[in-house]
């Protein structure tokens, strides 16, 4: 497993947002799905290595998530579209290329990737919400991590750029990446090949799409999704 | 630590403000309009013109409470734009960051004070008895505390908002005490020890020392504690600056 989530604690003030979570992520495209607010960032961010956490463990690629050996292992979208919008597509990739020690082909492999060649030379504050968050998954891809974590890559973008990215997604995890994505948007289970199904900080369901919704005796994850908070 | 990281944080720094220009010519004109505004107040003073005791300490306030300002502001932008968060789940070392801050600050102030000094010295005839690229130097070295105190302050705010108002707490005693209005030597005593432990009085005494006449002697001493107050602020800023966040 390249991820593993022992007991995690998260408190966020005086609330306790993940309380003894345990969870595990292979190999594909694993989608964690869940309402806003129910802790995918914090989760995601533990994962990262960027959330304080108050007891547990999560493993990442055999070793401590946080340390320095995996920093540039991990290839990480946050929420925020986290590009400098002050700055052309083309000069944001440089900078992090240069952060990350990766060479300047690693660039053009990066806007090909998210289909955005033609917008190298734009300043990304001037580019649309969708070709924002493309912009900021081209970062996430300099230098081949062996994990990507991508916090709702996909909101707000139009069905077509979706699917593309979704079989990007799936393309990374043939090549041999972990793929861990997020997302509010409970149809977008079926492109997944491994559901985290998250409510109030809690794993109430994981499987194959297909397992989950036998096993709840429901013909879309979002019937699955009210049968296992009835239960 | 890698210079390559911190070159690359100077220079991604740079091309942002680049795209700024009407920051980049307010940096560069207003502290000249100061100047001249500071040089026209005095024309009708009597006997010695106060502009020769003046001029050196706004050389130093402006570099200090600019690059303050415009530090703060940036690191908030950063935190909430979320590349913050990014850069360091990222192999940065703290000080790699705040250090590219830091050196891409300092070489704007170089440009600020160049127009600032150029004027001063050359239009308005402030007398500098110590070098000119010594003066310089103090200039630069000031902009670089006032980046470094920005960048450790913007640890404790969470916005914009707060980051403004740590101006008047922080920077406002320090050009109060800094001999500009009462020479620190004539401050009672308690505010004479405290003005003692504030870095601008240095990098202001450092100024007065090039331009009254006392020589360059003095001026190294100075130099020294603005620098050293900078790399202890950069160092303290690397400590609060935490790579796991609530």
């Amino acid at each position: 497993m390249s991820i593993q989530v022992r007991g995690l604690v998260v408190r966020r003030g005086r609330r306790t947002v993940l309380d003894g979570l345990d969870l595990a992520v292979g190999a594909g495209v694993t989608g964690l799905l869940g309402p806003s607010g129910c802790g995918k960032s914090t989760l995601l961010r533990a994962i990262v290595g960027v959330q304080r956490t108050h007891g547990g463990s999560v493993t990442v690629l055999g070793q401590p998530a946080g340390t320095r050996a995996l920093r540039d292992r991990i290839g990480y979208v946050t929420q925020a579209s986290s590009v400098y919008d002050d700055l052309t597509l083309a000069e944001n990739l440089r900078f992090f290329a240069r952060i990350l020690g990766v060479d300047a082909a690693e660039i053009d492999r990066a806007v090909a990737s998210v289909d955005l060649a033609d917008l190298r030379d734009h300043v990304v504050g001037r580019m649309s919400g969708g070709q924002r968050s493309r912009a900021s998954l081209a970062v996430a891809l300099l230098g081949r991590p062996d994990v990507l974590v991508l916090d709702e890559p996909t909101v707000g973008l139009d069905p077509v750029l979706r699917r593309d990215l979704w079989d990007l997604f799936h393309r990374l995890a043939d090549a041999g990446a972990t793929v861990l994505v997020s997302s509010h948007v409970m149809d977008e289970a079926d492109r997944c090949d491994h559901l985290l199904l998250m409510r109030e900080g809690e794993i109430i369901a994981s499987g194959t799409p297909a397992a989950i919704k036998a096993d709840a005796g429901a013909a879309d994850i979002e019937s699955a999704f009210l049968s296992l908070v009835a239960r | 630590m890698s210079p390559r990281r911190t070159f690359a944080v100077a220079l991604r720094v740079l091309a942002q403000v680049r795209r700024d220009p009407r920051t980049l010519v307010m940096l560069v004109v207003v502290p000249c309009l100061l100047m001249t505004l500071l040089w026209w107040m005095f024309r009708g003073v009597a006997g010695p013109s106060p502009f020769d005791r003046t001029g050196p300490a706004l050389l130093a306030i402006f570099p200090f409470v600019v690059m303050f300002l415009v530090t703060s502001v940036t690191t908030l932008r950063e935190r909430a734009s979320g590349t913050l968060e990014r850069l360091l789940a990222m192999p940065l070392a703290k000080l790699d960051f705040l250090l590219g801050y830091g050196l891409a600050f300092g070489v704007l102030a170089a440009v600020q004070s160049a127009a600032a000094v150029g004027v001063a010295v050359g239009l308005l005839g402030l007398d500098v008895h110590g070098s000119v690229a010594l003066l310089m130097l103090v200039a630069i070295a000031d902009a670089v505390l006032g980046t470094a105190l920005g960048l450790f302050v913007s640890a404790f705010a969470n916005t914009e908002f707060q980051a403004v108002q740590f101006m008047p707490a922080l920077v406002v005693p320090q050009i109060l005490l800094c001999g500009l209005f009462v020479p620190r030597a004539a401050l009672p005593g308690v505010l004479h020890a405290l003005s003692d432990v504030l870095p601008l009085s240095y990098a202001v005494d450092g100024m007065s020392h090039l331009t009254a006449g006392s020589g360059s002697g003095g001026v190294g001493a100075d130099l020294l504690v603005v620098v050293g107050y900078a790399a202890a602020l950069l160092v303290l800023g690397a400590a609060t600056l935490r790579r796991r966040t609530p």
